[in-house]
C-alpha cells in the first residue's frame, strides 16, 4: 500500500517547490493543497501542525514541517 | 584530507563547485539549502542569458549543471564553527567535522532578527521572514509589518490586498522605500502607519496574539494574529571570528577573492563586493575556485 501523502504549500514558496521537487523525483504520488486559495485547508494545516509556516507534509498521519529532506525519506521509507 | 570545503549553496557556491569539479579537487560543499536568497528572489530580469526567469527556476538551471558532476553537495547541513589550525581549517557542523587545506565562505545573507522577547517562541506561529510564502495564510486576519524599507513596503501592499487590517511599525520617521508605493499604503483604508515606533516583544499563548509597540514614552499592544519581519539582510558569517570584516560585518577580499588568513577565500554576498546581484556572486565563486585550486597547486601539501 503506497503511504497517502498530502503537500500543503503557497505557490509562491521556494521550498514548497523543492518538497514537490523531491516527491516527484522518487515518483510519489500526493495531494497538493494550495493553502492561499482555500482558507478552510489553510485551518486544517495549522490545527495539524500547530504552526503557520509553509510547507507541511503530510505522510500517513506523520505532519514534518518544512522541506526536511531526511524526515521525509525516513517516513517514506526511502533511505 | 580535502583540497576545497565550500560554504554555502547559493550562485556563489554553487558556481565554484563547478569550477572545483572542473578543476577535479577533492572537495565537498555543505549549505542549509539550495540556491539561497536566489531562490526568494521572484521575477529574475538581469541575468545574463535570460531575459525574465522566476529565481527558483534559476536556482534549478543552477543545480542541474552542478549536478552534471559527481559534486559532494551535503544539503541541510549548518557550519557552525571554522577555525584555522595551522596549514589547515576545521569545519564543524551540526552534524559532523570536516578538515580541508582551503576554504571557499559563500553563505551570503540572511534576514535580520528582531531581538525582541517572543520572537523566537513564535517563529512560524504567526511570526514569518518571508511575506511571499507566508502571506496568503494570513487571509482576513490582522497583521504587522516591521521595517520601512522596501521589502516592508512590498510586503506591506502584498498584504493589504489579503489580510483585513495592516500595521506598518517603521522605526524612522517617514518610510524610506519606493515612494509610489509608500503613497499606496497612506491612501488604503486598511493600512496603519507607525511612524517613530518601535515593536518591543510579540505576544501570544499557542500563536501569535499580538504585538507591543513602543512610540516615544507610549506603549500600545496591537492586537495581531500575523508579524512580518522585513528588517533587512546581515551578512551570514557568524560562525567565522577570525577574518577581517568590514563594519557590516561583510568579510573583506581583494581582487582574487582572498581573504587576510592564507587559504581562506570568500565570495558573494557575504563580502564587501560592491553589487549584491546573483550574476556578481557567480562571478565572484568562479575567481575564488580558480584562487583556491591556485593556492593548492602552489603549495606542496
Ligand atoms: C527578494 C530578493 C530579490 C532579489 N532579486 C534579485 C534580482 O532580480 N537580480 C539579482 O541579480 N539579484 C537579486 N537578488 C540578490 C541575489 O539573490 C543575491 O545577490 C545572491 O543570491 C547572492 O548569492 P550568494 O551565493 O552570495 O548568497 P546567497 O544567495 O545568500 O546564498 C547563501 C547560501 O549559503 C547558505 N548558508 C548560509 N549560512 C550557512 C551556514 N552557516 N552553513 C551552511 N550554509 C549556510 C544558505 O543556506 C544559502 O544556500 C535578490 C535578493 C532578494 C532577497
Amino acid at each position: 500500500m503506497p503511504k497517502k501523502v498530502t503537500v500543503y504549500s503557497t505557490p509562491t514558496c521556494p521550498y514548497c517547490t523543492r518538497a514537490k521537487q523531491f516527491l516527484t523525483d522518487n515518483r510519489i504520488a500526493f495531494d497538493n493543497v494550495d493553502v492561499s486559495v482555500d482558507t478552510g485547508r489553510a485551518e486544517e494545516m495549522i490545527q495539524k501542525s500547530g504552526q503557520m509556516g509553509v510547507p507541511v507534509l503530510d505522510i500517513d498521519g506523520e505532519i514534518i514541517v518544512g522541506f526536511d529532506r531526511e524526515r521525509i525519506q525516513r517516513a517514506l521509507g526511502l533511505t | 584530507m580535502l583540497d576545497l570545503i565550500i560554504i554555502g549553496a547559493g550562485p556563489a557556491g554553487i558556481t565554484a563547485a563547478i569550477y572545483a569539479a572542473r578543476k577535479k579537487m577533492n572537495f565537498v560543499i555543505i549549505s542549509r539549502d539550495v540556491g539561497g536568497q536566489t531562490a526568494w528572489s521572484g521575477g529574475v530580469e538581469n541575468y545574463t542569458g535570460y531575459q525574465f526567469i522566476p529565481g527558483i527556476e534559476l536556482v534549478a538551471k543552477f543545480e542541474e549543471h552542478m549536478k552534471t558532476f559527481a559534486v559532494p553537495l551535503h544539503e541541510g547541513e549548518s557550519v557552525q564553527e571554522l577555525m584555522r589550525q595551522r596549514d589547515m581549517f576545521v569545519v564543524r557542523t551540526d552534524k559532523t567535522e570536516y578538515q580541508a587545506r582551503t576554504v571557499i565562505v559563500a553563505s551570503g545573507k540572511q534576514s535580520r532578527e528582531l531581538g525582541v522577547p517572543g520572537e523566537k517562541e513564535f517563529r512560524n506561529k504567526g511570526l514569518t521572514y518571508c511575506a511571499t510564502c507566508d502571506g496568503p495564510l494570513f487571509a482576513n486576519k490582522d497583521v504587522a509589518v516591521i521595517g520601512g524599507g522596501n521589502s516592508a513596503l512590498d510586503a506591506a501592499l502584498q498584504l493589504m490586498r489579503i489580510a483585513r487590517r495592516v500595521y506598518l511599525i517603521n522605526i524612522a520617521a517617514e518610510l524610506t522605500g519606493d515612494s509610489a508605493i509608500a503613497e499606496k499604503l497612506k491612501n488604503a483604508s486598511n493600512v496603519a502607519i507607525y511612524n517613530n515606533a518601535r515593536i518591543t516583544s510579540v505576544n501570544g499563548a499557542q500563536m501569535v496574539a499580538g504585538i507591543t509597540v513602543q512610540k516615544a514614552a507610549l506603549v500600545d499592544f496591537l492586537p495581531v494574529q500575523g508579524v512580518f519581519v522585513e528588517i533587512g539582510l546581515i551578512p551570514s558569517a557568524e560562525f567565522i571570528r577570525d577574518v577581517r570584516k568590514n563594519e557590516y560585518g561583510e568579510i573583506m577580499v581583494n581582487c582574487k577573492s582572498e581573504t587576510d588568513v592564507p587559504g581562506l577565500f570568500a565570495a558573494g554576498d557575504v563580502t564587501d563586493v560592491p553589487a549584491k546581484q546573483i550574476i556578481v556572486a557567480a562571478g565572484e565563486g568562479a575567481k575564488a575556485a580558480l584562487s583556491a585550486f591556485h593556492y593548492v597547486a602552489i603549495h606542496s601539501f
